[in-house]
Parts: C-alpha cells; structure tokens; sequence
C-alpha cells in the first residue's frame, strides 16, 4: 500500500551532528504512537545541502521544509501537519524573499476536485518504460491475485466493489466476470474495448497513452478471474499514440514474462493481441466489435446470448471497456471497502470525464460519482468563457442528452437512494449512472461538452444524428431508414422549411426508432433529439415559425451586416473580410467602410469569424 | 532476459525508484516533459527539444529528463513538470522554447522558481 | 502491384481469413488506397470471395478505393470541434484545394477527409495532415497549413 506521506530527514553529515537520528526516532515513535505507521512513511536521505539550518526534514508530496527540528518539536508537528491538516508554520523555512505566490496544485479548483484512481499514474511516469510502472507498485495486485486470492475471491472483492462498466452501460464487472467464469465452453476470452467512438470523449484514449500497463495488469488479473488464456485489446484505428503505446507496453510485459506462460511461476499463461479498428462507430458496440476481430462486417446481432455466453469465435467472451480494466488493480490492491467508500450509493468510485466545449479549463477530469455539474463546469471548469450564458450539458455521446440550464433554477425532484424525495437544482443534481438517465441522458463514456448561448440547439440534435445516420449499419429498417426521416426532417427546420407537423413527426419517429431497433446504437440515436425537443422546444417552434435561430448559428435562416462605423474607426476598412470572403460579395476600400452585398452573399459566415474588431453583425 | 519472479517485481522496483526518484538519488532535478496527443499537437516535441539543448548547452549531468502522458489539462499545453530534490514539483504551463530557457536559468539552474510561468506546486491526489 | 510486398503482409498476419482487416490496412497504408488487382490477389491467396473483401473495404471508413493522395488531410467534427466551427474550417479546406470532402487534389498531393473525432478536444477545433496534428485552427490558419505542404512538395519536385 503506498503511503500519504512521505517524511524524508536529512541524515547528511552535517545533521546528524546536529541530532537528525533522533529527531527521526522521535518522528517514528510519535507516529507509531498516533496509529499512522500505515499512512506515514519516514525516509532518511542524504544530504540536502541546507546543512545551516539542519536537521531538516521535507513532507513530501507537498513539499513542506521544516527546519532546525528538535525531538521535542515533534509531537506538535505531528498533531499540526499529520492530524489537523495544517503545516507547522513555526517550525517552516520562510525564505529571505517574499513568499512564494503560486498556488498549490491542491489548491487549484481544476485539480483539488479530482481524485485519481484509473488515471493514477497520469503525468508522472513513462508511458514507454515498464519500470516506471513497477516503481510506482505496477503488477504489485497482480502479484497478490496470483498468490493470496482464489479465482472466486477476485470476482467477489470485484462485485463487492460496486466497479460497474464504465463503457456507459454500467453493468456491474464483478457479475459480468463471474458469468463468463460459470458459462460452459473453452478457450474463454479477455476482450479491452478500446473503441471510443462517442465524439468528445478521449479518456481511453489518454489511458493507452499515459499509462498502458495498467490496462494490461487489469485485464492479466481478469484472466486468473475467469480463465482465459487469451486477450484482445480493440483499439481504435484514429489513435496512432494510443496504438504504439500499448503495443510497446504488451512487447515490454511479454520481455519481462508477465505475459506468456507460466507468468510470474504462477502456472497462469495468458497473452494479449492488439486489433486494430477500421473507423465504424458501430463498432464500439459488443457483438460489432467481436465481429471485427473475427475480421468480419462490424454488424451487430441480437442479445441474448451475450457475449460471456457466446462471444469471441463462439466462446465466453468478456469484454470490458479501458477505464474499467485500468480500476481493476487498485482495487485488488487496496480492497473492495476501500473502493465502495468513494462514490454514490448506487455508483461506486471515480469516472473520468473528458470535459470540453465552450468551457474555460477543457481537459480530462476524474472525480468521484455524485460530484455535480455545477461542481464539473464552474468549480473544475472555471465556468464559460467570455462571459457568455451557459445553455446546457452534453453528456453520453450521440446516444445520451442535453441537459439545459434553464433548470438550474426549476427545482426537479430527486430520489435520494434512501427512498427520500427531495427537490433539486439540476446542476445540483449527483451524477451517477441512474441520475443521469432519470434527466434523459446518460453517463456514456464520459463526454461533457458544454455549451452556451451561442450554441443552437437544433442544431446540435440534427449534428448527433447526422453522425448517427452516417454510421448506422444498415442492418435494422428502424435504425437505417428512422434516421433518415429524422434527419430530413431536421434539416428542413434549420433551413427554416419546417412545419409544426413536422416537430411531431421528429417526436413519434424518434420513439419507434428507439423502441424498435436492434441495437444500442439505434435504440438511443433520437435521444439527442428528443431532449432538445423536451428541454428546448423554443428553439425549434422559432426555427419553424419566425424562421429565426435563436442563437444565429442555423446560416440559411441569418443575415448579415457589417457595422459601417466599427468597420472603420476600430479597423480602419482593414479589408481582412473582403479578402477572405469566398463568394467576393464584400465590398470596399481601405479606411473606407465595408459592405456585404445580400444578392451575392452565400451566408458561409467566414468574415464573422476573420474580423478582428467584431464589425459583422449576425440577425 | 529471463523469466521474473516475484522476487524479481520486488527488486525491479527498487531499482527503478534508484533511477527515477529524486529522494532516492537519481539526480538533483527531474523534468517530465508531457507528451500525450494534445501535447505533441500543442508543440510538445519542440519544448523537448528545447529541453534537450539547454542540458547541452548548459553542459547540466544532474538533471533526469522523462516523457509522461497528459497531465489533464489540455487548454494549457504545452506543459512540463520540474522538481527539484527536497522541493515539491511545479508544473509550467503554456510552455514556449524562450520560456524554457528562462526556466532553465532561473529555476533549474538558480534555484527560483519562475512565477509567472507556474501554474503549481506540488502534485495530485492519486488513489 | 508489388508481389513481395503483398505477400509479407499476409504472412505478417498468418496467411489467415481472420486477418482480412489487418492485411487491408497495411495495405491502405501501403498505398494510400486499396487497388483492384490486389484486392482480386488477396481473395485468390486467402480463398475468400471477392465481394467479402470488396464489403469491407466500404463498410470500413479507413478504407479507400482510390488513391488518397500524399498528404491526407482529416478536419475533426467531433462534437467539441463542431460547436467551436468546425464546418467552417473543412469548407475553407475545400474552397482552397478546390475539392469536396472526400476527394483527392488532381496532382494527388492532398485528399480531404472528415473525421469523426480525434479525441484532442480540448484543442477544439482540431486538423490532421498526415501525421501532423493542429490544434484551436482558425480560417486564416488554414492557408499557412496549406503552404507548409505545399512547399515540401515544390522543395520535393525540385530534388
């Protein structure tokens, strides 16, 4: 178990004369003393080159320098710093120059909120080099799985965990591993979902490329679990980095016989092969992804059976998404009530969340499930850029919802996991699994993008579905030609030709595709749409009847002008926008101000964006 | 190289915390340098380089240079983490060749930290 | 159709039906395209139908049936850069190289492609050209990315 703290003292020569070892000793017996032997570390290292104000000690990770300390400094130091939480000002160096303004990482709103579990190593070791994996206690749970856990302890620290799919679907893994273990059939087979094709998202992405052992520690421990000789990470095909850094990870791991046979004297033989995608969304879809790796169509079948009943070339197949593999060793290594105290009731531990869009500090975040959105987008997202108005949330990809502001302050009624009902803010509202599908989204893989007032809408429903038209298989009439009529329908109402039949149609179409369709993909393809109709449904009436978009971003349904006076007393008729323009319907002389003409003006909106001094008025 | 042992995970681990922790005495600075896609894409390879050529330059055998992945703020790339022994790491942020350089001079080489640069000191919580 | 080449990477990938993918793609990254006769060479080795190799090569985005042209360049439309313009950017694209999305300049120095999303958003909006990733690109950025190839490709011609 890593310890919190590290107490590293100066046995340099110059402090051990000046009594460091027994500052040391009474360091050890006060923690001792405290119960913190379990927590708390204590280092001698060499000499730190401050000898003048020895003996001196750094706490690391903060980095806290106390200095000059004697045996009796130590139990306040100790009851400060270790229990309270508050570094012992009085026995701190302060520096001849002022105090140091930058913040601490732990005091930066971005990092304070996070708590690393899946993404543990990220930034802090090479990615390349298997050792700096070990020397952070790398394959450490895998030893302890192959040597003090039977198969069937694995899978039931694992259900007990409360580690559900982190893929979207959240299905609990330790249910799914033990499925796969009871089924009849063999070989049986690991398989690493590496297909992240929700747009938006990027966390597996970033695991493969920060830290791609964890993944294969997960997946070796899956295998005692379960029983496979065998494992397939799918990776997808647009992730160059990704791809080269697992399979230098899998080449290093099999070098080190921590993959092959008899890994670690064990008896337990297990290997991994990459597959590659061949960009199909579908194909981040089970049945569709074991199809490819069979190197066939990436169609999808009905379930059941499912895959950990007949998945790979026909055997139990468990597959699991990267995130999930990457929770795996941690808790093996720390325990399932270690894991089960972070999160909510009903969703266990930390998600990662990509959170993009129009948001100040994008990036990837791990928190613990029930943190809220108010707490992603303005406490670690700093909130929206150039004081615009937040609209909404995107989460789940092309398959989960948006979740507007204008509820922010319209309380919904929220059912606390002990039945309790109780109003909330829906920016207040704890994200997990259920709470998010209770508002018609979904968790999803993790994508959040925000937006503000300058996002349309309508817009955005027909973008999802015309992501999810372009890659629907085919294989399903609903999905294949549901789609279609939807996304006719949507870009009659952009180009302000829709009718209130129409939002009707959008609405009963959008159910029968979602009731009737195969798979996944299908089955939540409208809910893009149908949210934006529920929370949004403004929007659209003045699309359909003012021919207006609200936010200006619909162009066939905008004019535009260019404001003489800004043109030219803020950029003195700079011209950017007439050189630029494609169709050549800009107009005008230098210091002299510019005109569009409305005959010749094709409503692109390229001088809006190259105009420096914002003088292209959008109505 | 021949099969590990558990043994051997043990030992390697050792070794290894030898050569990439300060406190153990790897060296007297480390730099990571953070090489996802949107650092590579934000210019990440260039300030590598930059590091690079100031050890050159500035003949520095005490200073580790690693590679890490995203460091999850991707608005900031590119970004570098220096820690120096006995003090806690600090990550720069919105990182230039020039203010490399300036890095080197005043925080690697001086020992002060280069303020305006800094977005932090020390590290996450992980686990 | 270079014969060595070919049959190394159905040996690389154990001469298999299964590798069918695999052996595809090696082959895109070959020739930037899958052609014909080694579709046809490929279904004779493997004794699989034409037609299976044929659905592949179009159900599956990373293929292409003709030439993609030296410097392929990909606009992200992901949901981050979408909102963020990228439509824009991938017009702006097509305007200069005077090509729609989808196809290859004549001179076959550049093909232009949308992508789905290269899980960089937080650069949004994001551009690829060939191994060459940009980020937070704008519409006046688009020429200098154009030129940059460009001169590689007169710098090219010239030697």
């Amino acid at each position: 178990m890593p310890y919190r703290v590290h107490c590293m003292v100066c046995a340099g020569t110059g402090c051990v004369s000046n009594r460091s070892l027994d500052v040391r000793e009474a360091l050890e017996r006060e923690i001792r003393k405290r119960g913190l032997q379990e927590e708390i570390q204590v280092v001698t290292t060499g000499c730190n080159g401050f000898c003048a104000v020895g003996p001196l000690m750094v706490v690391q990770p903060d980095g806290i320098f106390y200095q000059q300390l004697t045996p009796k400094d130590i139990p306040y130091l100790v009851e400060e710093h270790f229990i309270k939480g508050r570094p012992a000002q009085k026995l701190m160096y302060t520096p001849p120059e002022a105090p140091s303004p930058i913040p601490r990482m732990s005091d930066i709103p971005f990092f304070k909120h996070q708590r690393l579990i899946a993404l543990r190593n990220r930034g802090l070791i090479d990615p390349e080099k298997i050792e700096d994996y070990i020397a952070r206690d790398g394959y450490q749970a895998l030893v302890k799985a192959l040597t003090r856990m039977t198969p069937e302890q694995i899978i039931e620290e694992i259900t007990r965990s409360g580690l559900r799919g982190r893929g979207g679907a959240g299905f609990p893994t330790g249910v799914k591993w033990r499925k796969v273990r009871e089924a009849s059939g063999e070989p049986k087979y690991i398989i690493c979902n590496g297909d992240e094709g929700d747009p938006g998202a990027f966390m597996d992405r970033s695991i493969f490329e920060s830290d791609p052992h964890s993944v294969i520690e997960g997946m070796l421990i899956g295998a005692r679990a379960i029983g496979a000789r065998h494992g397939v990470v799918y990776i997808r095909n647009e992730y160059p980095l990704a791809l080269e850094r697992i399979q230098i990870a899998i080449q290093q791991a099999r070098e080190y016989g921590l993959l092959g046979e008899n890994i670690l004297d064990s008896g337990l033989d297990f290997d991994i092969s990459v597959t590659r995608g061949a960009g199909a969304f579908v194909c981040g879809e089970e049945t569709a992804l074991i199809a490819s790796v069979e190197g066939r169509l990436g169609d999808p079948r009905a379930r059941p059976p499912y895959p950990s009943e007949y998945g790979l070339w026909g055997k139990p197949t468990c597959i699991n998404n990267v995130e999930t593999w990457a929770n795996v060793p941690p808790i093996i290594m720390h325990g399932a009530d270690w894991y089960s105290q972070i999160g909510t009731e009903r969703s266990k531990g930390t998600k990662v969340f990509s959170l993009v869009g129009k948001v100040r500090n994008t990036g990837l975040v791990e928190v613990p499930m029930g943190i809220t959105l108010r707490e992603l987008i303005y406490d670690i997202g700093g909130g929206i850029p150039g004081d615009k108005k937040f609209k909404a949330v995107q989460t789940g990809g092309p398959s989960g919802g948006c979740i507007p502001a204008g509820m922010m302050d319209q309380p919904i009624e929220y059912v606390a996991p002990d039945g309790k009902r109780e109003a909330r803010d829906y920016l207040d509202l704890p994200i997990d699994y259920e709470s998010l599908t209770d508002v018609g989204s979904m968790m999803g893989s993790g994508g959040l993008v925000v937006m503000d007032e300058d996002t349309c809408m309508v817009d955005v429903a027909r973008y999802f579905l015309a992501f999810t038209q372009d890659e629907s298989c085919g294989a399903c009439t609903p999905c294949r030609e549901g789609t279609k009529l939807m996304l006719d329908i949507l870009n009659r109402i952009v180009e302000g030709h829709g009718t209130m039949d129409d939002l009707r149609a959008l609405e009963e179409i959008g159910w029968v595709v979602k009731q009737t369709s195969l798979c996944g993909l299908g089955k939540t393809a409208p809910n893009p749409v149908l949210t934006t109709i529920k929370y949004f449904r403004d929007e659209y009436v003045a699309h359909i009847e003012a021919h207006k978009c609200p936010a200006r971003v619909c162009r066939e349904l905008n004019t535009y002008r260019i404001d003489p006076v800004i043109c030219v007393e803020r950029g003195h008729g700079c011209g950017v926008c007439r050189r630029e323009c494609p169709e050549k319907a800009i107009f005008g002389e230098k210091n002299q101000p510019h005109r569009i003409d409305p005959a010749l003006c094709k409503k692109c909106g390229v001088c809006v964006d190259v105009c420096h001094f914002n003088a292209v008025i959008v109505e | 190289m021949p099969k590990l042992k558990i043994e051997d995970l043990a030992r390697i681990r050792d070794q290894a915390r030898r050569s990439t922790l300060l406190r153990e005495g790897a060296g007297r600075v480390k730099i990571i340098v953070h090489l996802g896609t949107c650092g590579i894409a934000a210019g990440g390879r260039n300030i590598m380089a930059a590091v690079l050529r100031e050890l050159e330059e500035r003949n520095l055998e005490d200073v580790l240079v690693s590679t890490s992945g995203c460091a999850g703020l991707c608005s900031r790339e590119p970004m570098m983490t220096v820690e120096v022994l006995g003090q806690a790491p600090v990550k720069y942020v919105d990182l230039t060749e020039g203010k490399v350089r300036e890095i080197f001079a005043e925080h690697i080489v001086g020992g002060r930290i280069a303020e305006r640069y800094a977005l932090a000191v020390g590290s996450e919580r992980a686990m | 159709m270079e014969l060595a080449t070919i049959e190394g990477i159905i040996r690389q990938h154990g001469a298999q039906k299964s590798g069918l993918i695999a052996m595809l793609q090696d082959i895109q990254h070959e020739y930037t395209y899958l052609p014909e006769d080694v579709l046809r060479h490929l279904s004779r080795t493997l004794n699989v139908p034409l037609s299976r190799a044929y659905s592949l090569a179009t159900f599956y985005r990373a293929f292409s049936l003709k030439p993609k042209g030296r410097h392929p360049i990909s606009v992200c439309l992901g949901t981050a850069c979408h909102v963020k313009g990228a439509v824009k950017i991938l017009e702006k694209f097509e305007r200069e190289l005077g090509i729609k999305t989808g196809q290859t300049t004549p001179d076959l120095n550049f093909g232009l492609e949308q992508v789905r999303c290269l899980g960089c958003c937080g650069l949004a909006p994001v551009v690829t050209v060939g191994q060459d990733l940009y980020g937070k690109v704008t519409v006046t950025k688009v020429d200098q990315i154009i030129k940059r190839y460009r001169k590689q490709e007169t710098a090219h011609a010239k030697t």
